[in-house]
């Protein structure tokens, strides 16, 4: 029964996968179809329709190496989750009819084609959606990683002073990786200065000025002093309204008054020179 | 016009997604950038009492109008533990988790009105407005 099958769907696949196509360019909110280039569209359409038919003739290891190429690419189409079961459905009614017309399933072998196809679509969309998601949680801890990557590094800048240049929201995790990137890099730089740049900080909240505030106080028991440059003034402004009290810190509102304070502080200017 | 939009708090990176969410909203209502650095510290603040405090719960962000006034206004809601003392958490340097005690009333400096109702064991709304001058 299943070679009949396999057979009648493989003779007529063009069509299978034209109607297929012409059923999901019908589908609400999704542009793939309609946008991408046609070689494309019909080129990804009929790795799909390979993809589908496979895993009624072919060992289930090699099924799944498959799967995962697909899926991979889909994700990079954007597809969403919603759309490829979407797909898989419209695929799945497009071969019935197809066979229906065909008159390869008729009333007498109707109940046993219905079990082959229950067996041959829901393992496959099991482990598409599964192979999907895996995809999806791979791209989601790569950009986490790349994340952390763009976390505080101390530069050091003069001989005793450092600068470590803050960018984005400061979460938790980052807040102990800043932490601990400020206290190795004084001790390893000598550093007598540090200047905390939070001028690529959205938003500085109370738990933001909590780690500042902490992140200072260590840096003092390691016998260095901290300042905190680039306050924005609409930040100045909301840690009044807050009331973080930063007392106990030099606080600058450019990198540059900063820097000339440090200097002031390690007993240093710039001075311009005549040209010869 | 009174379009309500929501985020759900659940984890530390919803209090971005809510805070982002209101200050796109202050955007489109009209607030500078100094009124939109305050709506959005006020959110960030309440998403993180809801994340620290309740676990879970709802930042929701419309905007209003009465009486020819403009303006935004945000409800944090959760059914945590509730507030014992409300009193209490509205001092300044008042903290339970070892922070600065500055949120709650910090928030009701950076806005224009500010109403909390909490029961202990059902949970706690407040309720903040900020009005375009």
């Amino acid at each position: 029964m299943n070679k009949i099958m396999v057979e009648g769907i493989n003779k007529n696949m063009d069509e299978i996968i034209e109607r297929w196509i012409t059923r999901m360019k019908e589908e609400k909110g999704e542009r793939f179809f309609h946008f991408m280039p046609d070689h494309l569209v019909e080129k990804t359409s009929r790795e799909f329709a390979v993809l589908m038919t496979s895993n009624i003739n072919e060992s289930s290891a090699a099924n799944t190496e498959r799967i995962s190429d697909f899926t991979e690419k889909v994700v990079r189409f954007g597809w969403a989750i919603k759309f490829v079961n979407k797909a898989i459905d419209n695929f799945s009614d497009v071969v019935y009819e197809f066979l229906e017309e065909k008159e390869i399933i008729n009333e007498s072998n109707l109940r046993t084609f219905n079990l082959i196809f229950r067996n041959w679509i829901n393992p496959l969309r099991e482990s598409i959606i599964d192979a999907y998601s895996t995809e999806w949680e791979r791209t989601v801890s790569l950009q986490k990683i790349a994340l952390q990557e763009l976390s505080a590094s101390l530069i050091p800048v003069f001989e005793k002073i450092s600068v470590m240049p803050l960018v984005g929201t400061i979460d938790t995790e980052r807040a102990k990786l800043i932490m601990e990137n400020l206290l190795e890099g004084v001790v390893s730089q000598r550093a007598e200065v540090v200047l905390l740049d939070i001028t690529g900080v959205p938003v500085v909240d109370t738990m933001v000025a909590h780690h500042i505030i902490q992140a200072a106080e260590a840096v003092r028991l390691v016998g260095a002093k901290c300042m905190l440059v680039g306050i924005r003034p609409e930040i100045a402004q909301t840690i009044v309204a807050l009331g973080i009290d930063l007392h106990e810190f030099t606080t600058k509102s450019t990198l540059q008054r900063g820097m000339q304070a440090a200097l002031g502080m390690t007993n240093r200017a710039i001075v311009e020179v005549e040209a010869n | 016009m009174n379009f309500r939009s929501s985020v759900e708090i659940i984890t530390e990176w919803d209090i971005v997604a809510a805070r982002q969410l209101g200050r796109n909203e202050a955007k489109k209502a009209g607030f500078g950038t100094v009124d939109q650095a305050r709506i959005t510290t006020a959110i960030s603040e309440l998403a993180r009492n809801i994340y620290l405090y309740a676990g879970k719960g709802k930042i929701e962000i419309e905007r209003v109008s009465e009486g020819g006034a403009f303006g935004i206004k945000i409800i944090a809601s959760d059914e945590g533990p509730g507030i014992p003392d409300l009193r209490k958490v509205m001092e300044d340097g008042f903290s339970t988790s070892g922070g600065l005690g500055a949120g709650m009333p910090g928030v009701k400096r950076l806005m224009d009105e500010f109403k909390v109702s909490s029961e202990p064991g059902v949970g706690t709304i407040i309720t903040t407005k900020k009005w375009l001058h």
